[in-house]
């Protein structure tokens, strides 16, 4: 894991009815300036464990003062939204790691088209002021459901004006994502960041019509979804690590003080990676090839488990 | 700075390029065992490093700093293709800036300073007599593109490799004193493809652990490695373009002149994550050191031989040493000779 960096959560506010906005500034020296699509993972001390989430930075990564992150309330996760949501407060500190990037613009692009849903705009908000600054042209085609979602549509009407596109599935029509992606023109590339949902259907019909799959981007919500207890056993370090229903098997090997590396804890960087001698994996990472899937043989720790009561891990 | 620049020597016609004693003792010596051969060695590149080592700083300024500056302005002159940048690389080119200005300044402050007020920038290289005012961001502010004006006053080359598709890009740089390598033939290339020629590591797998562990190097965390080669006489401009000035020198190494004549060349490479473009600096600080001045150090002699002896066959051939490296091995064998 990167070097630690202490932060003061300096403003808090409700950016939409399920989604907060974090605002963090360096508790000492200054924050690096970063790149559109960079994220940073927040270490969050509950009673009991650790939890490590990535969250997009929002701001305008030109920047230094200030990072900002939106976070979603997730009733069915591992405990990490609802901590950021209910145990931190203005005047806290927090531990963060230094910006990392797996999904950045490719700015030889002719044009880039974003499609984000719900709080999966955070990204693209870090885009907008890089892509303005170097006349790029793009467009947003935001997905949302105003009950819940919907975070900065006003401010992005102000700053892009008709290059955004709004769906929201209370009061207007879905995006046609099919006759979206047949009106750009030859050169395009495109950005996907919400539900999984919304990437599949974004990748089948890419597939279908014969889009480069280099001209398409995309980013899952990175936090690990819970799952059933399990059992690690651990060849080379002779321990024994229970994984509870809520906590990654990342987070419990950290727990016991076994230190792998990892960036994205979010099944995408491939940093993780881990030989498994026996048991069955429950594969939910994006970075496997199939094959390796099948073979049964490595797991990504950050996300995956175990579908067996034990799994047998070369580490 | 230990070592301060010593006035312009040359690395070509007359070759007047020296070491001092302090030179040859900060040498980077890149063997670490009797035998080489490949692998990823990468290492985090900490800074400071050790006092007045080669690791001391990000950028090492030492005594041939001149030199090589009115070098690199030579070579430019003569084929100005040696620097270029990609049009979506400007940013990475002003992140390279940032990175050189704040590190130098801080590092070397007799000889660079650098005042921000705001955007507006002033830079001054007391060696170089520059002093500038520009805009940060703003490539029009600056009496020539970003990458030149930078790179001509940093020791080494410098790429700058744009990051997508989980691969690197030859996208952007300045490569004035490559050891036979282009950039304007590998520009646009990924790290696959200029690897290409490199014998014996692709079927290691060593490219494909090194590109992963290179696309997750974090920001303010560089990281290091020491390359090496053989050249003949101080060259530093060693690249195909050139080809017909220096290659028939492999011809000319004796018996008797094998210790001035042949140099040990070392290129520090650092990478190291520029925050706003998300490109991969990468830095290649070249040392180079005659046989004469390496065996001055007996531990050094010795393992050189060794090393020398035990190279395999397709190495030799890569790196070009194939018409002298007999006559060098002879002339090593007397500084170890229970080998």
């Amino acid at each position: 894991m990167s070097a630690a960096m202490k932060v003061h959560v300096s403003a808090i506010r409700k950016v939409a009815p399920t989604i907060k906005e974090f605002i963090l500034t360096p508790a000492d020296g200054e924050f690096f300036p970063f790149s559109p699509g960079s994220h940073i993972v927040v270490e969050m001390q509950t009673d009991s464990k650790t939890i490590r989430n990535a969250y997009s930075l929002l701001s305008d990564p030109m920047d230094n003062r200030q990072y900002r992150i939106a976070v979603r309330l997730q009733p069915e996760s591992r405990g990490g939204s609802e901590f950021m949501h209910h145990e931190v407060h203005e005047g806290d500190e927090l531990t963060i790691t230094p910006p990392n990037n797996l999904f950045s613009p490719d700015w030889r692009a002719k044009k880039h088209v974003f499609f984000a849903g719900g709080v999966g705009i955070t990204p693209f908000m870090s885009y907008i002021p890089e892509m303005l600054r170097r006349g790029a042209d793009f467009e947003l085609h935001y997905m949302y459901r105003s009950t819940q979602t919907g975070a900065y549509v006003e401010a992005l009407r102000d700053l892009i004006g008709e290059r955004l596109h709004t769906y929201d599935s209370i009061t207007s029509s879905r995006a046609e994502i099919a006759d979206i992606m047949a009106h750009c023109p030859q050169g395009t590339h495109l950005y996907i960041c919400g539900p999984e949902s919304l990437i599949d259907t974004v990748r089948y019909r890419g597939q279908q019509t014969g889009w480069p799959a280099s001209h398409i981007h995309y980013e899952a919500f990175a936090a690990p979804k819970p799952g059933k207890p399990f059992v690690a056993e651990l060849k080379k370090s002779g321990k024994t690590i229970y994984v509870p229903e809520d906590q990654s098997l990342l987070e419990a090997l950290e727990a016991n003080e076994v230190e792998i590396p990892n960036l994205c804890r979010g099944g995408v960087c491939g940093q993780c990676r881990s030989p498994v001698l026996d048991g069955d994996i429950e594969h939910r990472d994006e970075f496997l090839s199939e094959k390796e899937k099948s073979d049964n043989r490595c797991i990504m720790p950050c996300v995956s488990r175990a579908k067996s009561s034990r799994l047998h891990l070369d580490i | 700075m230990r070592l301060a620049p010593k006035p312009v020597q040359t690395f070509r016609d007359d070759f007047t390029y020296t070491n001092s004693d302090e030179a040859i003792k900060r040498f980077p010596f890149p063997f670490p065992e009797d035998e080489y051969m490949y692998s990823v060695n990468i290492e985090p590149h900490t800074l400071p490093g050790p006092e007045g080592s080669v690791y001391e700083h990000l950028f090492d300024i030492d005594e041939h700093y001149l030199s090589e500056m009115a070098e690199r302005k030579q070579v430019l002159a003569e084929n100005p293709k040696r620097c270029l940048a990609m049009d979506h690389m400007d940013l990475a080119c002003w992140d390279f800036i940032d990175r050189a200005m704040t590190t130098m300044s801080q590092d070397y402050p007799n000889y660079f300073t650098l005042e921000k007020d705001g955007e507006h920038w002033t830079w001054e290289n007391k060696l170089l007599g520059i002093k500038d005012t520009f805009t940060f961001g703003d490539s029009r502010t600056l009496p020539h593109p970003p990458m030149e004006y930078m790179g001509c006053q940093v020791q080494g080359d410098i790429a700058l490799l744009d990051q997508r598709d989980n691969d690197l890009f030859m996208d952007a740089g300045i490569i004035t004193c490559p050891a036979d390598w282009s950039l304007a033939f590998d520009a646009g290339m990924s790290f696959s493809q200029w690897h290409g020629p490199v014998p014996l590591a692709h079927e290691a797998g060593i490219f494909e652990r090194a590109l992963k562990y290179l696309n997750a190097i974090p920001v303010d965390q560089p990281v290091r490695r020491l390359n090496w080669t053989l050249t003949i006489n101080a060259r530093m401009d060693t690249s195909p373009e050139t080809y017909p000035n220096w290659g028939t020198d492999r011809d000319s190494v004796t018996p008797e002149n094998v210790g001035e004549k042949v140099y040990l060349r070392v290129e520090l490479q650092v990478l190291d994550r520029m925050p706003r473009s998300n490109a991969l600096m990468f830095s290649i600080r070249t040392y180079l050191i005659s046989m004469n001045d390496l065996v001055t150090n007996p531990e050094w002699a010795k393992r050189m031989h060794r090393v020398m002896k035990t190279l395999p066959e397709e190495l030799i051939e890569y790196k070009g040493l194939t018409r002298y490296h007999s006559t060098l091995l002879d002339w090593l064998k007397q500084f170890d000779l229970e080998n």
